[in-house]
């Protein structure tokens, strides 16, 4: 069991010390420990997981980010984790959107897209081919001057509502926007188009207990309520962290705190030269979220409606309208029983993108008030879909950016990491200081639950790598 | 080690990627991405592997080199000479 700081007995020295318990994080701890390193692992709240949480209230367990990933995910939990863990993995069959442009429900896989778009939207076969073929050559060294906006326009002009079948559901996987790289658009929607959603069974708390029993079988420290004050830095090399202010020693820290924390907060930029700093400084972090959280009571059901819905009310798909602080549009994932057999309740997450400025500039009086319209709008909203539900409700709470911002400390309370560029800033930045890496939801496309394991594999060759060559 | 022993090396950190992998069909000289189910992900599983097994370092820029099984050999042969 992880245990408190406060209560462990730590040794001085440790190969790799991880900040923080994010899916990237728990990552390359597993992968370290398999390298045969001794790794402690510190998180500063109480429970694992970082942005991959849940919370319980009134007997619901509510799910922060398990909404859907690509199946990717069943080979990568194979490889870097365990078959147990892969074998819980399931697909989220029904898929819906609905907007004043269109309704459908979709397996949101290649196959289903095609025929939707061109018995839908009358898009010929030859140009849905050569869309998919497009986007699935598609890779992160490739040229990123071509927007996925103009990529749209290229290949389905002036089509707002295929634009807005085919952006909306990444906007709220990723943060990303018509403005990105056109090719970050094509990696994470490839990875979806491969065969659909899916989803863990068991929720969260089932994976996220999974994986701290396999990271203690590797023998992985593993700390909480651990908050790493700074990477103490010495002659541009690494030479421990500092929690609480004891200095625990190690050959290469990885930062799971955020690229923009770590090198602002924990690293402290004068450990970097002006070239990278002038980088650094220019690194956007993406939009936050707001959720609301409904609970069905014990002895009431609700209809299956689907598992993921793509509401909105506004006209067209818009990008700022997403982020908007009274959006009219929203996500719902709905929890049936079988999310986690055996605990048979339903909940309901409706969730929007959101901005971190438009809420941290309130009163406490307008905060609370604004909160309170925010439930009141997805009640609304929910509603179309399942009539009366608020009356099964025993539960009812929401999570603005500041809520983000505090369990997880990301700058602004970003859900999903960085803009591209912050991609180059994470994988350069062991090379201004020696053992200092970075993994986290980077560059749009190393996000997501299956981007951040990926890349936690990713980050953890470079540190192997550098760890035998001090040795 | 021999060349038959470094393509048997790399043969098996494969199966250990995919246990499914089918290696009857496998032409040796064409790349092993487009006959197997490999992604860039398996072949930084093979890099970590080597460095692992046999303390290779194989710097990123020299990844194309294990494109093929015949490139992987012609690659390893000289670095695994006294393995």
């Amino acid at each position: 069991m992880p245990v408190s700081f406060s209560k462990a007995s730590l040794e001085n020295k440790y190969d790799v010390i991880i900040i923080g318990s994010g899916l990237g994080g728990l990552t390359s701890a597993n992968r370290l420990a398999y390298c045969g390193y001794k790794v402690l692992l510190l998180e500063y709240h109480t429970q694992l997981g970082g942005l991959a949480t849940w919370f319980k209230r009134k007997g619901h367990i509510f799910d922060v980010s398990l909404h859907g990933f690509p199946y990717g995910m069943v080979k990568t939990c194979k490889k870097y984790w365990n078959k147990e863990i892969m074998n819980s993995i399931v697909q989220l069959k029904k898929i819906v959107f609905d907007n004043p442009q269109f309704h459908l429900e979709t397996t949101f896989d290649r196959l289903d897209f095609t025929e939707k778009l061109n018995k839908q939207f009358k898009i010929p076969a030859s140009t849905i081919d050569a869309f998919f073929s497009r986007v699935a050559g598609m890779n992160f060294y490739d040229d990123q001057s071509m927007t996925t906006r103009e990529l749209f326009e290229e290949f389905f002009p002036g089509r707002s509502d295929v634009h807005r079948l085919l952006m909306e559901p990444i906007s709220y996987a990723n943060g990303s926007t018509l403005d990105d790289p056109a090719i970050t658009y094509g990696i994470v929607f490839s990875n979806f188009m491969n065969k659909g959603v899916f989803t863990f069974e068991g929720g969260t708390d089932k994976l996220i207990g999974m994986m701290t029993d396999e990271l203690e079988k590797n023998g992985v420290t593993i700390c909480t309520s651990a908050k790493v004050d700074r990477v103490v830095i010495d002659s541009g090399i690494v030479r421990g962290v500092e929690v609480q202010g004891k200095t625990i020693e190690c050959g290469s820290v990885v930062s799971n705190s955020g690229i923009t924390n770590t090198i602002y907060n924990l690293a402290g930029k004068d450990a970097f030269s002006d070239e990278f700093m002038a980088k650094a400084d220019k690194i956007r972090v993406n939009n936050s979220s707001c959720q609301v959280y409904m609970g069905i009571k014990k002895e009431d059901k609700i209809d299956d409606i689907g598992d993921l819905l793509f509401t909105s009310t506004a006209p067209e798909f818009d990008s700022s309208e997403l982020c908007d602080f009274t959006t009219r549009s929203k996500t719902f994932s709905v929890y049936y029983p079988k999310t986690r057999p055996g605990h048979d309740r339903y909940t309901i997450v409706a969730s929007m993108n959101s901005n971190f400025a438009d809420w941290d500039n309130l009163s406490e009086e307008e905060y609370k008030k604004e909160k309170q319209n925010l439930i009141d709008r997805a009640l609304v909203d929910l509603d179309r879909y399942l009539p009366g539900a608020k009356e099964k409700m025993d539960w009812v709470e929401a999570a603005t950016p500041k809520t983000f911002n505090r369990y997880t400390l990301h700058t602004q309370g970003t859900s999903f990491g960085t803009k591209f560029e912050g991609l180059d800033i994470s994988r350069k930045i062991f090379k201004e200081v020696s053992g200092l890496f970075h993994v986290g939801s980077v560059g749009i496309i190393m996000s997501g639950w299956l981007g951040a394991i990926n890349y936690g594999v990713i980050v953890s060759n470079d540190v192997d790598a550098y760890m035998r060559s001090i040795a | 080690m021999t060349r038959d022993a470094i393509k048997d090396l790399i043969l098996e950190i494969i199966e250990d990627i995919d246990e499914d992998a089918d290696f009857d069909t496998l032409e040796s000289d064409k790349p092993l991405r487009d006959q197997l189910d490999l992604d860039s992900m398996d072949f930084l599983d093979i890099v970590m592997e080597l460095r692992k097994r046999h303390k290779l370092q194989i710097p990123e820029e020299d990844y194309p080199e294990l494109a093929t099984l015949d490139s992987c050999v012609n690659y390893l042969d000289p670095l695994l000479k006294d393995a």
